[in-house]
């Protein structure tokens, strides 16, 4: 079957906001293709429908209509207690706000996730994965915003997710500090060969993207593929 | 400008709205406070105004005596102690009462009224017909009380035994008695208004009656304003012990008025007490709320100042906010405490007899309430205040910095690979906030307290009903003679149709002394090794009567400052009034009144009056107690005739129905303070870490995880609370004990595991209806503000 080879595929997906009287339609209609393995970016303005996108696609928000397949399950099928087990041990979030749990160390941030995943790597292997080995024992309040990152980054990758959901994950840091966040994502898409989802505003990061998604209006309004995907170090912020 | 206000006045009502559900729990907690204090200093109020009213108007005395016989002629003597303004002398005499219908006899008193002329003291208030004639015979006035437990209308006539004589009386007037606002009659331990009734009568009727011509048997003496209370007492009893007088008494130890006062100052103690335990837990709870609400509100704060509101305005913003809650919170409790009191006073009226007894508060108390939650809800709200006001708009602006945990003792202690990731969020929350967590740990505490307080109640009445009926007095009824007699009315009584069993009781009245400690008491004798009526030692285990010596209470021990052991003048207060040097050979455990016990021929021997009885405890066979009580009726020589069985009912149904609804009403405030403490806690944990919640769930934690570290909190809280909480309840029921430990009766500290285990339940059980509301919380997280920046 050649969707073997695909992660998500969402067919005709449409999401609308209902306040009041008013309808806001953030999807209009998507229909994309995500390959396994890729690094995929999604740039757009605001208010676009990337982060929509992402939380449909991340079983945070179920779409208005049309379809949502996960390695060609259908998401939009699954009840809410099967969508949390597959946010448990399908994908890994990252956040723009880091979102650590301020009362446990970065080593116990990324526990927290391993201690209820099926096959998570050793939290300590995480945080050494993301060069953060010495920091184990800091709470958050105690590390940088770059070391907080990549404290996420970590719990994102200790469970061996097949997809990786990065909203923003620079959005809050500054170009060098950025640098090392994205490195540490290219690293892991490597090397374990996770799919990559990363919605950014800064177009030069889609430099390092297989894959370049560019939102509109609730709609895809043009999907680029590099062949040569560019290094973080090269990219000029 | 006025735009802008309104503007803010919108702002705050709309911000009301969003915390509507913590306000509420706040305003209820509030309402607790203020209702208990205008009904507890309400019914205060209102027994103080009709106290003492009715004691001025109708002249309740300042001082009495009694004694055996006195001519009236010694009135001059009585006069011409200084400081004695006016006297009155009557003839107080016991009877026994058959009413229709009632198989057992009841008892009464009749007091004399002079004929023409109203009495100096102790007036009579006439509720219904009229005041005696002059002279007239075959009429008396009855105590409303007894009238009304037994429906008897004027003109109805009551059939009673007058020094051995069967006389049936016509009832011409239904009235009050400021002496007697609470009676009890001989041997009772609770007002029977169906067996203890008081009547007067023309004072030349009863003195021909009773043989007491131109004699009186006690007497009442109002003093001047400034006398000294003491002095009079002594000279009084200077003057009526020739006459067989017994030790006169203040107002301060007359039995009726020491109940009243007495009830007050339990009220007084509850009063003060309850809205403090209400309006402190309001206060953290607006600490809580308006701290947290300031929080939230950092960056409107900061924007508002940097649009140039002054600190001022916004302390007042926040304040008014407060205020309101306040305001809606008084006018809850207000009508609440109306409502409460009213009851209460109509409970009052049960016991006590006011010609009227209606619910009213002064103006003060509400005012003095509403000050009181009012200042306790500002001190809450100034430290939030505060922060809000100190921020500079540059800096409140910001979001606020990550939240600081550092490595607790959880790390210190290397415990903390003992607990899950989950436990050790819940743990260090704990931790972080120990005010936070110290004062729901109180407030929870003292929900638990006040049940167990309640419940404590119940146990210690059971526990006493069953030492005092089941144990010490083990008869089913206890007569007592007009007059001593020789121990051969024993075998009388043993013969009468019934009676399986008889015990003697020697009784008399004596005054204890030992140093400069004195009391009045009596000394009750009996056979040494009683079946029936027992006494008990401290550890409430039958004792026999010492063969040498007296066995004393332990709290007439106490009041007398004297140990097993020691040496006590008794001053025998009847016939040659002999004067005895007793040494306490123990210490005995009572309950109920201050008494000294004795062998009782030893008891004889030194009164030197031959074996003689007063009364005797008997054991019925139930099947007879119709018959006997018929002959018992009959016998002029029985003035007295308990049934302990009635007592122990009578005691039993009326303090059950009262304690019913205190408990109710206790269970209803609890439940209130744990579920306030409970729902903003967990809110307001709720509200704080409302985006790290939304994180775990998208992290892939299920909602029951996510509820574990917002209810582990909580939990932890309870579970510190029950400790405290058992605690704080025993000390309050110590304090209580210590409280009304008085002469006449002591509240054994009995507190039943159920007790505890009922107040752990209903708090738990209403901190899970808390656990409830914040779980449908829970369950609309939003995943997607998981995302967001910043709330």
């Amino acid at each position: 079957m050649k969707a073997k080879n695909i992660t998500f595929r969402t067919e005709a997906l449409t999401k609308d906001y209902v306040t009041g009287a008013t309808v806001a339609h953030a999807l209009r209609g998507v229909t994309l293709e995500i390959p396994r393995g890729d690094m995929v970016v999604l740039l757009g303005p605001s208010g676009s429908g990337k982060s929509t996108f992402l939380n449909i696609i991340g079983g945070l928000d179920s779409p208005t209509s049309g379809e949502v397949y996960f390695n060609e399950d259908r998401l939009s099928d699954y009840t809410e207690k099967q969508l949390t087990l597959f946010r448990r041990h399908n994908v890994g979030f990252v956040f723009q706000a880091y979102n650590l749990v301020p009362s446990l160390t970065a080593f116990e941030n990324v526990a927290l996730v391993t201690d209820i995943s099926l096959d998570p790597m050793p939290p300590a292997e995480a945080l050494t994965a993301v060069g953060l080995g010495g920091r184990a024992r800091h709470f958050p309040s105690q590390l940088s915003g770059g070391e907080q990152q990549r404290v996420a980054i970590a719990r994102a990758i200790a469970k061996r997710p097949e997809v990786m959901l990065c909203d923003e994950p620079t959005g809050a840091l500054d170009s060098e500090t950025g640098i090392v966040v994205l490195k540490a994502l290219q690293k892991v898409n490597k090397k374990f060969g996770t799919t990559t989802i990363i919605i950014t505003h800064n177009a030069a990061i889609a430099a390092m993207a297989d894959r370049v998604i560019h939102f509109g209006d609730g709609r895809v309004v043009d999907v680029t593929v590099n062949d040569h995907p560019a290094s973080p170090e090269e990219i000029s912020w | 400008m006025t735009l802008i206000i309104d503007a803010m006045n919108r702002k705050l009502m709309r911000d009301l709205w969003n915390i509507k559900g913590q306000m509420l729990a706040i305003v209820m907690v509030m309402a607790c406070g203020i209702a208990t204090f205008i009904m507890s200093f309400g019914v205060i109020d209102s027994l103080k105004l009709s106290r003492d009213i009715y004691y001025d108007r109708y002249q309740f005395a300042d001082v009495f005596a009694q004694l055996k016989r006195a001519p009236r002629a010694i009135r001059q003597q009585v006069m011409d102690i200084p400081g004695v303004s006016a006297v009155e002398m009557r003839v107080v005499f016991g009877v026994t009462i058959q009413v229709e219908g009632m198989t057992e006899p009841a008892s009464g008193k009749l007091i004399s009224l002079p004929d023409g002329r109203k009495p100096l003291l102790n007036n009579l208030y006439l509720r219904s017909g009229r005041m005696l004639r002059p002279d007239e015979d075959g009429a008396i006035l009855s105590s409303e009380a007894f009238a009304n437990a037994h429906g008897f209308a004027l003109g109805d006539r009551v059939s009673m035994i007058i020094n051995g004589h069967k006389r049936a009386l016509k009832i011409v007037g239904i009235v009050l008695s400021p002496e007697y606002v609470y009676s009890l009659g001989p041997g009772a331990i609770f007002p029977d208004d169906k067996r203890f009734g008081i009547f007067w009568m023309s004072q030349r009727v009863l003195e021909a009656a009773v043989d007491m011509d131109g004699a009186f048997n006690d007497i009442s003496v109002r003093m001047d304003r400034g006398a000294n209370v003491e002095d009079i007492k002594q000279d009084l009893d200077i003057i009526l012990k020739p006459y067989g007088g017994l030790i006169a008494y203040a107002r301060n130890e007359q039995m009726s008025n020491w109940f009243v006062q007495n009830e007050m100052n339990q009220l007084r103690v509850m009063g003060l007490f309850a809205p403090m335990i209400f309006l402190g837990v309001a206060a953290f709870l607006i600490n809580v709320v308006m701290t947290r609400q300031v929080a939230t509100q950092r960056e409107q704060i900061g924007m508002l100042k940097a649009v140039g509101y002054s600190n001022r305005e916004l302390a007042l913003h926040y304040l008014k906010m407060v205020l309101l809650v306040v305001v809606l919170g008084s006018i809850l409790g207000v009508g609440a405490g109306i409502w409460l009191g009213a009851g209460m006073t109509n409970m009052y009226t049960q016991f006590f007899h006011f010609p009227i007894l209606k619910f009213s508060f002064s103006p003060e108390v509400m005012i003095f309430a509403v000050l009181f939650c009012t200042l306790s809800a500002i001190a809450g709200t100034l430290i939030a205040i505060r922060q809000a006001a100190k921020l500079p708009p540059a800096e409140a602006m910001r979001p606020e910095t990550p939240t600081h945990f550092h490595r607790t003792f959880l790390e210190r202690t290397g415990l903390e690979q003992f607990f899950s990731h989950l436990s050790r969020i819940v743990i260090r929350h704990v931790e972080r906030r120990p005010f936070r967590t110290l004062f729901s740990t109180l407030g929870v505490g003292l929900s638990m307290s006040i049940l167990v307080f309640a419940f404590f109640m119940e146990d210690s009445i059971d526990f006493l009903l069953k030492v005092q009926f089941d144990m010490a007095q083990r008869e089913d009824i206890n007569l007592s003679f007009v007059t001593p007699r020789a121990i051969t009315a024993l075998e009388e009584i043993r013969l009468m149709p019934g009676v399986m069993k008889v015990e003697p009781v020697r009784s008399v009245a004596a005054f204890l002394k030992s140093g400069h400690y004195a009391k009045r008491s009596s000394i009750t004798g009996l056979r040494p090794a009683p079946d029936l009526h027992r006494i008990l030692t401290k550890k409430l285990r039958a004792a026999p009567i010492p063969a040498q010596g007296l066995a004393l209470s332990s709290k007439l021990a106490e009041i007398l400052h004297v140990k097993k052991g020691d040496m006590l003048t008794v001053e025998v207060l009847e016939e040659r009034r002999p004067v005895l040097h007793i040494r306490v050979a123990e210490i005995v455990e009572e309950f109920i009144g201050l008494s000294a016990f004795m062998d009782m021929d030893q008891l004889n021997r030194h009164l030197n009056e031959g074996t003689v009885i007063t009364g005797a405890a008997v054991m019925v066979d139930p099947l007879w107690n119709g018959p006997l009580y018929q002959k018992i009726k009959n016998i002029p020589a029985i003035i007295g005739m308990t049934i302990l069985e009635k007592s122990r009912q009578i005691f039993r149904d009326v303090m059950g129905e009262n304690l019913m609804k205190m408990v109710t009403m206790n269970i209803i405030f609890a439940s209130l303070i744990s579920f306030g403490v409970i729902y903003n806690t967990a809110r307001i944990a709720l509200s704080e870490r409302g985006r790290e919640l939304a994180t775990l769930r998208v992290l892939g934690l299920t909602k029951g995880e996510v509820a574990y570290i917002l209810f582990g909190e909580m939990t932890v809280i309870i579970l510190l609370a029950i400790p405290v909480g058992l605690f704080i309840g025993y000390m309050m029921v110590l304090g209580m004990a210590r409280s009304l430990d008085t002469e006449l009766f002591r509240i054994p500290v009995v507190i039943e595991t159920s007790t505890y285990g009922m107040s752990v339940i209903i708090v738990v059980v209403s901190s899970i209806l808390s656990f409830y509301l914040v779980w449908r919380q829970v369950d609309n997280i939003d995943l997607v503000s998981a995302q967001k920046g910043v709330e």
